[in-house]
């Protein structure tokens, strides 16, 4: 502790000194205890019950054979992780969740990039365009499902009828298999672009007038001085973007659950909505909650990832 | 000394309510650019327009093979008219409101409390304190929903409205987003205060939160749309009819009404009306609060 610090502690406690009685700094520092953890109580309550205490729970369940009924209520070791391991339907799953976290990563921030990269160029009527792009993510995921299973519906859907204008046949967007994926790619790409084109927006609204300036007498124009000015000046924003949406996009549920129920044949089906049918539907809590471990693992991956990446960055 | 700290700005995170760059006029490149953000943005509006266009529709022109913008028996409110008679969408809007502003609130005073004693009260275990609260930031919601489920059975809180809203007013991302706010303000103002002796709760009260108020804002607008939105928490604890929020309502109208596809619009438009009239009303605020708040992580 600084000595400034300490003098201005005993400046600020005005009590006579009693022999006997603590006083002074030590006094003062009893204090900030017991103020310290009771401002902090509130939170900690919470966090212990609703955080602390699932997460151990889970990782309790996860070693027994506990069910919804309630029967098998025993430790029964690591025998859960073992069958997941061996569990073809959640690898599928996760592998779907990955495949789903690559393809929809690379759009949600390209797009959302040039979308920022447009209003910043100081287009008129900002409000407008910043309304448009980012007024999907203030929808409930079930109205997005809602909009896009209507306009992907095969027979009469307004994409398909669009296509057919230019002798495309119909395409079963939720129906083919091959294809269901990326439309929900395209439907959650409409749903959370803004959000990332928010936080690029801000980034580049914070570069200074100057470096733009300078550019612009040395003759660069609009294009050179993305590439050279704009770009590297939003680079941590970027690198937070890419872990932000890839933490988000390993998450998916809503939309593939409300959109097609994880088929066509569970191709669409993520890792999120296996742990929850094993655990609802199968009524096997303690083996989703193997799963949800597993999942979680490989969060704490990226996560880690990630905080390596900012380490070296700010280092 | 007094005067000159009072003086000085509180630091406030404004992203760009100006466009630095200087206007140039219109050339063939900025042109171009409008082109591009132009067609984007009916991209973006077509969703929007094509739900309502089907909602003011009749149930036959709505399915009728023939895709029109412009129905040939005429605009009607039938579709409204049907989804009100069915009154569930009253209901789940007031589920929604009442459950997101009791987490917004119970999250903001918490959090707030918390963040002010990591921020100023030096007390022992707060360092390991701070480094619980950051490590938890990476645990997702869905790994908890099994455990939470089992323990909200126990509390016999499912079928609450309790175990829709108490899970939910943790986010220790927004603990730090409040706590380095509070870092930023100059301790001179409270030293006055401490000086006529004013306690931690009155110093709190009435120095840093008034100071607080735009990143109060940020946070409450944040958590709010989180908890207004959230769909599989709600849909794992609540059975009972009478306490589904909108989105969770929404999932069910899909079996009743199967292919009624004006009445489907109109539900979901229904539901993605109040949040897109305050979006309308407080852009600049809510903008403002996603952008300070965004990057810290969910």
């Amino acid at each position: 502790m600084s000595s400034s610090t300490v003098s201005r502690q005993t400046s600020l406690v005005r009590t006579k000194p009693t022999p006997g009685i603590k006083t002074g700094p030590s006094l003062r520092r009893s204090r900030d205890n017991v103020s310290g953890w009771t401002f902090a109580a509130p939170f900690l309550v919470f966090f212990l019950v609703f955080l602390i205490w699932p997460i151990l729970y889970g990782f309790y369940m996860s070693l027994t054979g506990k069910s919804l009924t309630g029967a098998n209520d025993v430790l029964i070791g690591f025998s859960n992780y073992s069958e997941a391991f061996a569990d073809a339907g959640m690898w599928r799953s996760l592998g779907n969740t990955l495949y789903f976290t690559v393809i929809s990563t690379v759009p949600l921030v390209l797009v959302a990039l040039v979308m920022a990269a447009l209003l910043n160029i100081g287009l008129p009527a900002q409000w407008l365009w910043r309304l448009s792009y980012f007024a999907p993510f203030l929808l409930a995921s079930t109205v997005v499902s809602l909009f896009f299973v209507w306009m992907y519906n095969p027979q009469l859907g307004l994409i398909n009828d669009f296509l057919s204008k230019f002798g495309i046949p119909k395409i079963g967007w939720l129906n083919d298999p091959n294809v269901a994926m990326w439309s929900i790619v395209i439907a959650t790409l409409w749903w959370t672009v803004g959000f990332n084109f928010l936080l690029y927006l801000a980034a580049m609204q914070n570069i200074p007038a100057q470096h733009y300036e300078a550019a612009s007498l040395d003759g660069a124009g609009a294009w050179r001085q993305f590439f050279s000015i704009t770009l590297p000046q939003i680079t941590p924003t970027t690198v937070m973007i890419v872990l932000l949406q890839i933490l988000a996009s390993l998450k998916v549920f809503d939309q593939i659950y409300q959109m097609t129920s994880g088929g066509p044949g569970g191709s669409t089906r993520p890792v999120v909505q296996y742990i929850f049918e094993t655990g609802f539907t199968g009524y096997r809590l303690g083996y989703s909650a193997a799963i949800s471990y597993i999942f979680f693992g490989l969060i704490v991956l990226v996560s880690a990832l990630q905080f390596v990446i900012t380490r070296r960055r700010s280092a | 000394m007094a005067n000159t700290t009072l003086t000085r700005s509180v630091p406030r995170t404004e992203p760009g309510q100006v466009i630095r760059q200087p206007r140039k006029k219109l050339t063939v490149g900025k042109a171009a650019a409008i082109v591009v953000a132009a067609v984007l943005a009916v991209l973006w509006l077509v969703p929007f327009a094509w739900a309502t266009v089907t909602a003011f529709k009749s149930e036959a022109d709505a399915s009728a093979s023939k895709v029109s913008w412009i129905p040939p028996s005429g605009f009607t409110f039938d579709a409204f008219a049907s989804v009100f008679q069915a009154g569930n969408i009253p209901l789940w809007t007031w589920n929604s409101l009442y459950t997101s502003a009791a987490i917004t609130l119970i999250t903001l005073v918490i959090s707030a409390l918390i963040a002010y004693a990591l921020s100023r009260i030096d007390f022992k275990g707060k360092k390991l304190l701070m480094t619980a609260i950051i490590a938890s930031i990476i645990v997702p919601p869905p790994v908890l929903m099994i455990p939470l489920f089992y323990q909200m059975l126990a509390f016999k809180m499912i079928d609450t409205p309790w175990a829709i809203i108490l899970p939910q007013v943790i986010h220790p991302a927004m603990v730090f987003v409040l706590k380095r706010f509070f870092d930023q303000i100059p301790r001179e103002l409270e030293e006055a205060a401490v000086m006529d002796g004013a306690s931690r709760i009155r110093i709190f009260m009435q120095i840093i939160l008034p100071l607080s108020r735009p990143i109060l804002a940020a946070v409450a607008i944040f958590v709010f749309i989180g908890a207004w939105n959230n769909f599989l928490w709600p849909f794992i604890s609540t059975n009972d009819d009478s306490l589904l929020t909108l989105p969770v309502g929404l999932q069910t109208i899909k079996s009743a009404y199967g292919v009624q596809y004006a009445q489907n619009m109109a539900s979901a438009l229904l539901a993605a009306l109040p949040l897109i009239v305050v979006f309308l009303f407080f852009q600049r605020q809510i903008i403002k609060g996603i952008s300070t708040t965004g990057l810290a992580g969910t």
